[in-house]
This record gives C-alpha cells, sequence and structure tokens, in this order.
C-alpha cells in the first residue's frame, strides 16, 4: 500500500491491515457481513507484494477454520481468520482450547444482530462474548475495537503484535457497520516486531526435546498453576496494554462512553452539544479487554457522570458500573436489532441526564 | 493348552519415550504405539514428525512419542493437522483418533482432510466403543452390541447400522491411500494345537509404514485398525480377541480399499 490513501471498505482495509502485519496464513468460512475479508484475501493470495502471506484455504465450516488455524498458529505462524456472531459462536471451542495452549493468533468477529440468526445489521451485542471468555474455562481474548476504517486497517498490527506478546488469541470486534462503510485510509510503512517462537512452535524436535501444546492436564496442582500462570500473564497486559481514546473529558459534567460504530455516533453529538455550551465528551475503549477501567473510575472521581451507548442491550454497561463503583450515575441508551440510535437521540437523552441532575 | 510359537524382540526405539502407557491390559493401543514408533525409526523421520492427540484412548500420547505434539479438540485433528500442514509442508504430521473422535464428532474434518488430498496419516482405532468415556455407543458399534447407551443391544431401525469408514473414504477423490487392518491376533489351529498368530499385527505394520510413504509422496494417507475393547465390551481379552476376528471383520472387512500410489506393491 506504501503510504498511499485509499478508498476501501471497513472489511477490506482490514484484510490488507493483517497483510501488512505479515500475515502468513488465512483459513476461512463465508458468513455476511464479514466476507469481504476472505473475499479480499483470495484475491490478494499469491501477490508479488506479501511474500510472507503464504496460504490462503476456505474450510468447511467456523469449526475447521478455527482448528486449521490452531494448527498454524502452533507451527508458529501469523494465521488468522474471520466470522460474523453466529459463526463466532462456533468459534469459542477453538478459542478456550487456544487461550489455555497459549496461541497467538488472530480472529475477528463483524458482529450483526442476535441472537440466533438475528439479521445482517449491526449489533455490539458479542461484546459478552468476546471479553469474558466466550468458550468453556478462565480465560481471556486481547480484544480490540475499530471505530474507522483507518482502524480496521491499523488494529491488525496491534492485534498481532499482542497476540505474539502475549501468547493469546487477539479478537478484533468491529460491527456490519465498520466492516460495510465506505471511507479514505492510509496504511503507514510498518515492520512487524518479529517473536522468537523457537522455544514452543511444533516444527519438528530436530535437537531439542519435543514440544508439546496442549490444553490437557489430568494433575489438579499443575493445572491450577497453569491457568495461574496465564492469568499473571492476563494482569501484565491489563497493566500495560489499554488503549482508550478520550474527547473532551477534561470539564465535561458528562461523559459518554461509547465504543466501535456507537462512537462516532456519539462523537456527532459531543459535538452538536459542544456547540450549544454543554459540557459534555466522549470516553472510547479501543481495547475492550484489558477494560480502561482505571481511567474510567479517575473521572468519576473527578464527579463526572455518564451516559453508555450501545447497540444492545446493555453489557459494556456492565463493565462501566464496575469500574466507577457506587454512588455514580451511570444512565443507558441502547439500541439493538440492527437499529442505531441518532444524534438527536443522544442529544436528547443526555439533556434528561442533565435535567435531572440538576 | 496354548503355546507361544514366535518370538518377538523389543528393543529401545528413539520414537519412543520411556513412560509405560496408560493402556489397558489387552487394549492394542500399546501395539499400535509401537508400530507407529517403529515405522517412525525405520523411515528416520522422528525429528520432522509431529503427532496431532485426538480425544479419546489415545490423547495421552504425548508422554509416548518422542516427537513434537499438538493435543485437539474433540474430532478436529485432522483441521489442525491440515492448518500446520499447510504452513510446514516439510513436516511429516500423524493422528491416531478413535471411531467417536474420528467417525463421530469430527467426520467432518476427517472428510475434508481426505477431499482436499492434505497429504496427512490418519489412523482410527476401531474398537467399535466410546473407550475412554466409559464404553458407549460409537457409529461402528455393531448391531445388538451392548453398550452403556445401547444397554441392550444396539437398536438399528433407531441408530443407524454401522458406519465403514475405510468405505467411505476410499469413494473420495482426495484420498490416496485408505486400508482396513486388524491388531487382534488370531487364534488358528496347528499341529501344536491352539496357537495365536500375528499375521494382522505383521500386515498392520506394513500398512502404517505405508501410510506415512504415502504421505511423504503427497497423498492422504487413512489406515483403520480393527481393535478390542475388552474391559467396556466387558469380555476376557481372548475372547475379545475372537470377537473381532469372527464378527467385527464380517461387517468391516479388512484389506486394501484404495492405493493410487501403488504403495503396496512397491
Amino acid at each position: 500500500m506504501g503510504g498511499k490513501r485509499v478508498y476501501l471498505k471497513g472489511n477490506e482495509a482490514l484484510a490488507y491491515g493483517a497483510l501488512e502485519a505479515g500475515l502468513n496464513a488465512y483459513f476461512a468460512y463465508p458468513i455476511t457481513p464479514s466476507s469481504e475479508i476472505p473475499e479480499t484475501l483470495a484475491k490478494e493470495f499469491g501477490s508479488k507484494k506479501y511474500p510472507e502471506y503464504k496460504f490462503f484455504l476456505q474450510a468447511a465450516s467456523e469449526l475447521e477454520a478455527i482448528n486449521m488455524v490452531i494448527g498454524a498458529a502452533s507451527g508458529g505462524a501469523r494465521a488468522m481468520t474471520a466470522t460474523s456472531s453466529p459463526g463466532f459462536s462456533l468459534k469459542q471451542e477453538g478459542l478456550s482450547y487456544a487461550a489455555c495452549m497459549e496461541l497467538p493468533f488472530l480472529i475477528v468477529d463483524i458482529c450483526r444482530a442476535g441472537p440466533g440468526l438475528g439479521n445482517l445489521g449491526p449489533e455490539q451485542s458479542d461484546y459478552f462474548q468476546g471479553t469474558k471468555g466466550g468458550g468453556h474455562g478462565s480465560y481471556r481474548l486481547i480484544v480490540l475495537a475499530p471505530a474507522t476504517v483507518q482502524e480496521m486497517a491499523l488494529l491488525p498490527r496491534l492485534g498481532f503484535d499482542l497476540a505474539f506478546k502475549y501468547r493469546n488469541p487477539t479478537l478484533i470486534l468491529g460491527d456490519a457497520f465498520t466492516g460495510q462503510l465506505k471511507e479514505d485510509v492510509e496504511f503507514p510503512e510498518f515492520t512487524p516486531e518479529r517473536y522468537d517462537v523457537s522455544s514452543w512452535a511444533t516444527t519438528g524436535a530436530k535437537g531439542r526435546p519435543p514440544h508439546i501444546l496442549n490444553s490437557l492436564e489430568l494433575d489438579y496442582q499443575k493445572h491450577f498453576k497453569h491457568i495461574g500462570r496465564i492469568y499473571e500473564k492476563y494482569r501484565r497486559a491489563q497493566e500495560n496494554e489499554v488503549r482508550f481514546e478520550d474527547y473532551r473529558t477534561e470539564d465535561a459534567e458528562t461523559v459518554i462512553v461509547a465504543f466501535g460504530i456507537a462512537s462516532r455516533i456519539a462523537k456527532g453529538a459531543v459535538n452538536r452539544l459542544r456547540s450549544k455550551g454543554v459540557k459534555v465528551g466522549l470516553f472510547r475503549p479501543i481495547t475492550l479487554w484489558p477494560f480502561p477501567k482505571v481511567q474510567l473510575r479517575k473521572l468519576a472521581s473527578q464527579g463526572k457522570q455518564f451516559l453508555v451507548v450501545e447497540l444492545n442491550t446493555g453489557q459494556m454497561l456492565e463493565d462501566v458500573k464496575l469500574a466507577v463503583g457506587d454512588g455514580v450515575t451511570v444512565d443507558f441508551l441502547g439500541k439493538w436489532g440492527g437499529v442505531v440510535p441518532t444524534e438527536a437521540e443522544i442529544e436528547s437523552k443526555l439533556r434528561r441526564l442533565e435535567v435531572a441532575a440538576v | 493348552m496354548t503355546q507361544v510359537a514366535y518370538t518377538v524382540k523389543l528393543g529401545k526405539l528413539d520414537a519412543l519415550t520411556d513412560t509405560p502407557t496408560h493402556y489397558c491390559a489387552g487394549c492394542e493401543h500399546g501395539t499400535l504405539t509401537r508400530l507407529i514408533a517403529a515405522a517412525i525409526n525405520n523411515l528416520g523421520i522422528r525429528e520432522k514428525t509431529v503427532m496431532i492427540d485426538s480425544v479419546g484412548c489415545s490423547v495421552l500420547a504425548y508422554n509416548y512419542f518422542n516427537c513434537d505434539h499438538i493435543v485437539a479438540a474433540h474430532g478436529r485433528a485432522p483441521a489442525v493437522a491440515a492448518g500446520l500442514k499447510r504452513v510446514h509442508p516439510e513436516l511429516m504430521i500423524f493422528s491416531v483418533q478413535g471411531d467417536g473422535d474420528a467417525v463421530s464428532i469430527g467426520l467432518l474434518e476427517m472428510i475434508y482432510a481426505a477431499k482436499r488430498a492434505t497429504p496427512i496419516t490418519v489412523f482410527l482405532v476401531n474398537n467399535a466403543i466410546y473407550g475412554m468415556t466409559g464404553g458407549q455407543m460409537a457409529p461402528t458399534t455393531l448391531e445388538g452390541q451392548v453398550t452403556t447407551t445401547t444397554p441392550f443391544g444396539r437398536d438399528v431401525h433407531l441408530t443407524g447400522t454401522e458406519l465403514d469408514a475405510s468405505k467411505l473414504i476410499a469413494t473420495i477423490d482426495g484420498a490416496a491411500y485408505v486400508k482396513r487392518a486388524s491388531l487382534a491376533v488370531q487364534e488358528i489351529s496347528s499341529q501344536r494345537g491352539k496357537v495365536y498368530t500375528i499375521k494382522n499385527i505383521l500386515d498392520a505394520k506394513k500398512s502404517v509404514e505405508n501410510a506415512f510413504k504415502v504421505q511423504a509422496l503427497g497423498g492422504f494417507a487413512f489406515v483403520e485398525l480393527l481393535s478390542t475393547c475388552s474391559i467396556n465390551w466387558k469380555m476376557p481379552v481372548l475372547e475379545a480377541k475372537r470377537f473381532v476376528n469372527e464378527s467385527m471383520v464380517k461387517k468391516f472387512p479388512l484389506g486394501l480399499y484404495k492405493d493410487t500410489f501403488g504403495v503396496e506393491k512397491r
């Protein structure tokens, strides 16, 4: 891409972003509204521009795709798959195993309306499944939430980097809107950091003891220790990897908390209200896990109140409430089913909150 | 009175660790472990071999084979193998899967690995039962066979007839080598009275080695190995061997189902 501006759909930008982040292998299963990701990567497979991009394959099921990713990641490759909500449910088995086996790879969920088949409109209702460890057992994914096509293009770099740094799957949680939206994007020059995988990758036990990538441990004490060690790793991620955008919160009396596409509508509402002299700001988590709870607590300690805006019935809302603690006003505006709130709706909800506060 | 009519020389194989296996007395998993290790040794491929351990009795095989391992989820071993093979085509990758794992929950992964002619080797241990979970009905459980979930015998009107994995895989264009062998010793009459022949096991040994050769030639290799589960079948070991040789082989005839590269003749 060489730093020039291009006009791309979010899903296309994400695919090119992954290639620029050094993608080696992609395992696909089509599902709307994420299919431009495999389509773009199928088109670019074999291109001389991406010599590290060695393999593209369409799998027979979501389960097959995620397990192929597990195989490729076990060999130390930069592997990836993408899906949308119903498919993301099917990925949970693989993600649980991969977290326990400490495998680094990238998974993308272009969230659509649920539950069940729902529809093809945008929702952010996979927040719980993405951030709380959606499969069985105790584990977390590192979760990144793009709000723009530009972020769809750049977050794969961070996603792979964090995956290898912490040896854990990273999830990019987008939505039908960020996936389908078309915007100008830039791909600044980038050299992915190389992580040494030689201490664990299953590349043949030549001149070394065997490497065993395994989630099974029948000795309870050993398994207790293993999961404890993984959570120690998560604690370090919580300390070091929180990312967020803080927009005009300094003198704000009310802070809107929103991520992804909801945050862009909220930003519009903030600008409208600011032009009318209302002191509002926006706090946008970019890492949904680790969640920026310390930063939110700090804002709460300054006496601010909060309005959480999400495309679901109130999922991140729970984390915001936990972060700010008791005695802090946290209101909620949710839309679901593919419906998105308008700036005017956010504005009127916020005005009611302002009145209530007086 | 039975007599031992042969001697077997066992020695240390590089492809095996010193850990004693957990397999039950009379179970052929141990035999297969030995045959696979011997093939790896003979072909000199230990340092580039990765085993995909599957859920079932073979899940602890990482303790026994002195090579790299990935332990897959139930049924997913061929998909994990395929993913690794695509990024490391130089590796020799094999799985040992049970009938519940490969023919029930993982049938799709198995069929598609074969369909794409994925150069991997799959060993299916068919003992007509879910062994590790305590003896439930498998897709290969014989009609009328008693298991913990068919306490009155398998009713084929309700659960269908036995699924023949070798026959099924052989119909797939991408499968290069499909063989059904048996690991059960066979009772025969001789001048010295009743003796047990290991002819089956020697044939299985050849098939195991061929299955790696086929992978080296770039093909998908599948070897089904009829085995006993005397514990869950609730049969004495020798009676279980007889059950394989007299009942199972009728439903699952031994033989070469496909050999695209002609490795059996080489």
